[in-house]
């Protein structure tokens, strides 16, 4: 039987970008939320992240990658029609790295503008990257509707970000700044819910083969069951936070977990709207892929090489595991 | 105004991989010199390399985050600026590039976590296997990027099938004629890089306390790396240019100046090429002597750039980086040789030599730029040496779009830049005022280790 390279490469893109939107998403948020903390607060907030920004990011690197790798004349039409979007996001991703390293070796009013900057290119970073989502599920539209839609997308991925953010703190936090994360939370889960809820309804009139996907019957009586888990999420995240609030409930991780369920539902039905376009419409997936020898080459590499990935980011997170403590280099 | 898309559009990859390039020159030899200083500290217990240590080890972290963030850049820009590279050569600058993210990126960006804060959360053999699997990750970066950079000046195990090229041999695509040289030569070229960065920042700390033992130490490491790796960098870019000669003939004929193939060609010290008469104007120049270098004979013959026909790079651009590269490096030579000799001597530094190493503390990053500008410029017309044209596969991106991000990025990155040099600056200050240690974070919980 002859593999279906190009099917198991959309497979690992899939994997790769949700990857990196939930790991490099809850990193975004912290960032997104930082002009809410007292400046003790932000380093504590800074230190949850401190040792896995840097991998997260690579996630991207890696659906990019692949992109690039399986789909090359995919990306070489993608990224020129994202150009100014892709520009936004690389430039307030670079902001965002650098400040990390930045706002702590400074000195002086340089802090506060690394600290300054580390918000701004946190939150340009989702917008843009919601931007982007919002060419890729139109097809690359323009004009002023569609400039009103990537904000309106960018909007609400920053809302998702900021979500895993505050439910990542409150697992890495303790006392006052534990407390505020809570709130954060339930404020965020209103914000996401929105923008959610209007990607939902905006994307099938966006394009009629999304809609026709989603509300022809017996579908829908299938698909049901995606956006009422959904709903069961949100629901779920308000419930477990409110009883942290008030002590009845331990379980600090239930948000997190919750809110990256929400990810992964919205993450599938964008998955089934687009299957099997890479650019809509246009192209497909079979007709984007690269040669089969190059396909086979790396796949081999992946086969090997992805399990250890797994493995000792893994080690890492367990290194990390608990409490956030100040970060300091050691001796 | 008119502005040429394809201009800007290499003007804004070249200043973004230009920007990119430091980082790495810096990171990949000085992640194998904090394992240096691990092992020390770890298995040694060398008082003053903990201080060194720690100096290092944030110079290092500065610089990876430069790096990786210019690095993301760069994975986009092949597409949204060389769409047409991709789909014409993708099929084997893909696969490079995916090995490059797939055996490097995640290995050193995952380890970094570890070697830069788990010092207290792990044992201590297990944080210096951290730092070593960073240096491993940064290393095997360079071996996949300049295997494909490598096989763009001299492709080979490929077939054209409909206009896209095909790998036939991968072992024949990645160990590419100039692959060896190249490798060699830039890893060595981090290696000095690395060292009169140590050297000149050490030199700056003893100016400001002559006491200060670590940067005795530091800068002794940096000038003894310099000492042993410049003249080994001399024969490594002898071999590289022959290797040039061979296969990219129009580029040693640009650098060199050879407009006409002759026997016996002068070396040109000094000479304004002149494309529209095609000669040199105001030469300064040693007889035979380029035939000489070249060939290893006095009367061997050197093709000239009437040869290629229009298909040749711009040639005062190459000629002129060539000669800043090699002029560094003399530079280089003389000044590790002369330290070498002073500690060989056990003599006082003298305070103009320190002045001197700390003059020089971005030296290699000189030459790493304009010995990259040679060889990417030399590679023109072509993007991929006599397969396919760079401007075949330029964007059709509004050149208005291109020139406003291009602004963007030019302020990010001189921000970025003086940013870098200043708190480097203030780092080195700190410590060598004894300063260094780290105060707790205020509010902070949990326990400083030491």
């Amino acid at each position: 039987m002859e593999l279906d390279l190009p099917l198991i490469f959309t497979g690992l893109m899939g994997l790769a970008v949700l990857a990196y939107v939930i790991l490099d998403g809850f990193d975004l948020g912290v960032g997104i939320l930082l002009p809410l903390a007292s400046r003790e607060e932000q380093d504590m907030m800074v230190a949850s992240i401190g040792p896995f920004w840097d991998a997260n990011e690579t996630w991207l690197v890696l659906g990019v990658g692949i992109l690039l790798v399986a789909f090359p004349h995919a990306h070489g039409v993608i990224l020129p029609a994202l150009y100014l979007e892709v520009a936004a996001m690389l430039i307030a991703l670079i902001l965002r790295g650098v400040s990390f390293e930045f706002r702590v070796k400074a000195s002086g009013w340089h802090q506060s503008m690394w600290n300054h900057l580390f918000f701004v290119g946190s939150l340009g970073t989702a917008v843009a990257q919601g931007a982007m989502l919002a060419g890729l599920i139109t097809g690359f539209h323009e004009g002023g509707l569609f400039i009103a839609f990537e904000f309106l997308v960018g909007a609400g991925l920053a809302g998702g970000y900021a979500l895993l953010g505050a439910t990542w703190l409150a697992i890495k936090t303790e006392g006052d700044l534990h407390v505020r994360a809570l709130r954060w939370s339930k404020a965020a889960v209103f914000v996401t819910g929105a923008g959610v809820a209007a990607i939902s309804l905006a994307t099938p009139f966006a394009s009629a083969g999304v809609m026709e996907k989603w509300f022809s019957w017996p579908r829908m009586l299938w698909l049901s069951p995606l956006p009422s888990f959904t709903a069961a999420a949100f629901a779920g995240i308000l419930f477990s936070v409110k009883r942290l609030q008030s002590g009845r409930s331990k379980k600090e991780w239930l948000p997190f977990v919750l809110s990256v369920w929400i990810f992964v539902f919205a993450f599938a039905g964008l998955a089934y709207s687009l299957f099997p376009w890479l650019v809509v419409d246009r192209m497909t997936i079979w007709q984007a892929a690269a040669a089969r020898e190059s396909l086979m080459f790396v796949f081999v590499g992946a086969c090997v090489v992805l399990p250890l990935i797994v493995g000792y980011t893994v080690f890492s997170y367990s290194v990390f595991w608990g409490k956030a403590r100040s970060l300091t280099y050691g001796e | 105004m008119s502005a040429d898309p394809l201009i800007l559009a290499r003007a804004q990859f070249g200043l973004n991989i230009g920007f990119h390039i430091l980082f790495p020159s810096i990171t990949i030899a000085l992640a194998w010199i904090l394992v240096y200083l691990r092992v020390r500290i770890e298995f040694a217990n060398v008082p003053w390399c903990k201080p060194a240590y720690r100096l290092w080890v944030k110079v290092f972290a500065l610089s990876f985050a430069l790096g990786v963030v210019s690095g993301i850049t760069m994975s986009f820009q092949f597409g949204t600026n060389w769409p047409g590279f991709m789909s014409k050569a993708g099929n084997i600058a893909g696969p490079l590039l995916g090995y490059e993210v797939l055996t490097a990126f995640f290995l050193e960006a995952t380890f970094l976590g570890v070697m830069l804060f788990g010092r207290d959360r792990v044992p201590a053999w297990l944080h210096t296997v951290s730092s070593l699997l960073v240096a491993i990750g940064t290393s095997a970066s360079a071996f996949w990027i300049l295997a494909l950079n490598s096989w763009m000046q001299t492709p080979q195990g490929y077939e054209i099938i409909d206009g896209q090229l095909h790998a036939t041999s991968w072992m024949a695509v990645i160990f590419n004629p100039s692959f060896p040289y190249r490798l060699a030569h830039m890893m060595i070229a981090s290696g000095l890089t690395a060292a009169f960065l140590v050297a000149g920042i050490s030199a700056f700390q003893l100016l400001r306390n002559p006491k200060f033992e670590p940067a005795r130490r530091m800068l002794r490491l940096g000038i003894v790396v310099a000492a042993v790796l410049t003249p080994i960098q001399i024969f490594v870019g002898d071999q590289h240019g022959l290797n040039t000669l061979e296969h990219q003939p129009a580029k040693i004929a640009a650098i060199e100046g050879i407009w006409e193939t002759e026997k016996g060609a002068p070396l040109m010290l000094f000479a304004l090429p002149n494309k529209e008469t095609r000669t040199n104007d105001f030469a300064v120049s040693v007889p035979k002597f380029a035939s000489l270098i070249l060939t290893h004979e006095l009367d061997g013959e050197v093709k000239g750039l009437s040869e290629f026909g229009d298909m040749h790079p711009p040639v005062a651009q190459v000629f002129w980086t060539f000669r800043i590269m090699v002029g560094v490096g003399l530079l280089m030579l003389a000044a590790s040789w002369l330290g070498g000799f002073l500690l060989w001597r056990k003599r006082q530094f003298p305070a103009w030599l320190l002045r001197g190493f700390a003059a020089l503390t971005f030296s290699g990053w000189v030459a790493v730029l304009a010995g990259w500008l040679t060889t990417e410029i030399g590679r023109q017309p072509y993007i991929v040496y006599g397969l396919i044209l760079t401007a075949d596969t330029a964007s059709k991106v509004p050149a208005p779009y291109i020139a406003s991000t291009l602004v963007g990025y030019a302020l990010v990155y001189g921000l970025l830049l003086v940013s870098y040099m200043v708190v480097l600056t203030q780092l080195a200050r700190k410590e060598a005022e004894g300063k260094g240690r780290e105060e707790p974070l205020p509010g902070a919980v949990g326990q400083q280790v030491l």
